[in-house]
């Protein structure tokens, strides 16, 4: 029997998280090394005996024993985490305080204090999710620079200077200190949600690969669901909005692979159970008094989902989230968005009006969305000559070989509705 | 059909390999034996040898620590595999996944008791 797909990355980033946790955060290095060397005996073992029925107790136990091995060679050379200090130096605490550490609560306690960690202050917005990526979710430093479309020199320089910083901190974020969870959560949060973006709109062509950054956003987002200080109203707004996103994954490409409108999705292939766990996540995210951009996302993503149909979607409602999340988050991107919004209620004209109103609107001119909408509102006023200038600005921006293609489409479409002169 | 003892060297050490490299190989490498044994070529599937071992024999030092998991020269396991000739053994080997991560198979033919 294989192991199930991107088991040894998730177990890898689960004990990183748990020995630089009994070695100290200085000892990051230490700790990766450790790690690779239960990879190294699980791949030699594996290949020949099979993969064992339990393959994350087996990987658990050899990175337990090496440890062990580590703690008692280097118990005198080195200083492992201070607040274990003292038990790691008696032979007789040191495999019980290990043992600790490999226990279902303190696993997951371990890859919180790794997250909080990774989301230093000191290092850089963009490095952080790199870092989250590389450090909690298993990823080489090859494939962290493929996810976010970097060069691999350039990324291992930033994770590299980024994990000198960590390890100079003298210890792993503390997760007791209630107010101090509360001030670092917000960047949590928003790490969390540059990395599930990065799959749901990145640029890189592989959509495995993208259908794999949102998959990890939304486990590491459930592990602060499972602590009573990092489950509040907004990681639950997140979770909900990181659910109604992912179910509609399957709709974003049709049979041919090329990315759909989401008003031409084929709504049959969205994920019922995840809608499902969308709802009951919205739901949670109501206790406080708060409301944050997650929550207006949500709910936005949510009477999307609540559409069997596209035209039965309840354009009113989502203006109205727009024009709340103008309020609190005031961006020329919401501003495209309830553009689109207010065109699908009240029709073309009024999108262009829109638009020609957002203000900074020269921030957008990268942007190939902005082209398109605007496109796609000639478009349907029939005006396919002004359409088909918009598109081919917008081709001329498009990221990745998907945006290309559903471009050129919309380019021909402007050729149908009126013939090339 | 005669007997080959297939050694196993030189693999790429995993530290060279990201954890979703590892496993891809782990899985080449059960695809392959699967393979084998389902064609009737294994005749034992072997064993994976420990990096870390003894070295025993010379004039001045016995017993030395060795072979080191640095080392370039290191067997990582062996099997026993059943072919018609060395030809058909040795195009066995070339579909071994270890060879894919820089590593080299040596069939050697196992000596038969009656010359």
């Amino acid at each position: 029997m294989d192991p199930a797909e991107h088991l040894f990355r998730q177990e890898a980033g689960r004990l990183v998280a748990i020995l630089t946790r009994l070695f100290g955060v200085h000892n990051l290095a230490l700790a990766e090394d450790v790690v690779q060397d239960a990879f190294c005996r699980a791949l030699e073992s594996w290949k020949f005996h099979g993969v064992p029925k339990n393959p994350s107790a087996w990987l658990m136990t050899t990175a337990r024993n090496r440890a062990l091995e580590v703690l008692r060679r280097e118990g005198t050379a080195r200083k492992f985490t201070p607040e274990l200090g003292r038990l790691l130096e008696s032979e007789w605490t040191m495999a019980p305080v290990v043992d600790e550490q490999f226990e279902a609560a303190a696993i997951q306690d371990g890859q919180l204090r790794m997250m909080f960690s990774c989301i230093h202050p000191g290092i850089p917005e963009e490095t952080q999710v790199a870092l989250v990526l590389h450090l909690l979710c298993g990823f080489s430093v090859d494939e962290t620079a493929a996810a976010f479309l970097k060069k691999g020199p350039a990324m291992e320089k930033r994770l590299g200077r980024a994990k000198q910083t960590l390890a100079r901190s003298k210890h792993l974020f503390d997760l007791t200190g209630a107010k101090d969870v509360a001030v670092r959560l917000p960047a949590v949060l928003r790490a969390l949600y540059l990395l599930f973006n990065e799959g749901y709109h990145g640029a890189s062509a592989e959509s495995a690969v993208r259908a794999g950054l949102c998959d990890e956003a939304r486990r590491l987002v459930s592990l602060l669901l499972e602590n009573p200080l990092t489950s509040t109203p907004a990681a639950h707004a997140l979770a909900a909005l990181f659910c109604f996103l992912a179910a509609r994954l399957p709709g974003r490409t049709d049979a041919a692979g090329n990315l759909t409108l989401l008003i031409d999705h084929d709504r049959s292939s969205w994920d019922a159970a995840l809608i499902a766990e969308g709802r009951r996540q919205l739901g949670l995210s109501a206790a406080g008094a708060e409301v944050t951009t997650y929550h207006l996302e949500a709910a936005i993503a949510g009477l999307h989902a609540d559409a069997a149909r596209a035209e039965e979607t309840d354009w009113g409602g989502i203006v109205a989230l727009y024009d709340t999340l103008m309020k609190i988050q005031p961006s020329p991107v919401v501003a495209l968005n309830r553009a689109v919004a207010l065109a699908q209620r009240d029709g073309p004209g009024r999108g262009l009006e829109e638009i020609a109103l957002i203000e900074d609107r020269k921030r957008l001119v990268r942007y190939p969305f902005y082209f398109a909408a605007m496109g796609e509102f000639e478009l349907r006023l029939e005006r396919p000559e002004k359409a088909r200038g918009h598109f081919q600005a917008a081709l001329t921006l498009a990221r990745n070989p998907m945006e290309k293609r559903l471009l050129e489409g919309r380019i021909r479409k402007c050729g149908d509705v009126s013939p090339t002169t | 059909m005669s007997e080959f003892v297939f050694l196993y060297r030189n693999e790429r050490h995993v530290k060279g390999m990201s954890p979703e490299e590892a496993q891809q190989a782990m899985v080449k490498w059960r695809a392959w034996f699967k393979d084998l044994e389902t064609k009737g070529h294994l005749k034992n599937l072997g064993q994976p040898l420990e990096r870390a071992g003894k070295v025993v024999g010379g004039k001045k030092k016995p017993v030395t620590d060795g072979p080191y998991a640095e080392t370039k020269d290191i067997i990582g396991g062996y099997s026993i595999i059943e072919a018609r000739d060395l030809d058909q053994a040795a195009e066995l080997a070339a579909g071994c996944p270890g060879i894919q991560n820089g590593g080299l198979v040596e069939v050697r033919p196992v000596m038969p008791l009656n010359m």
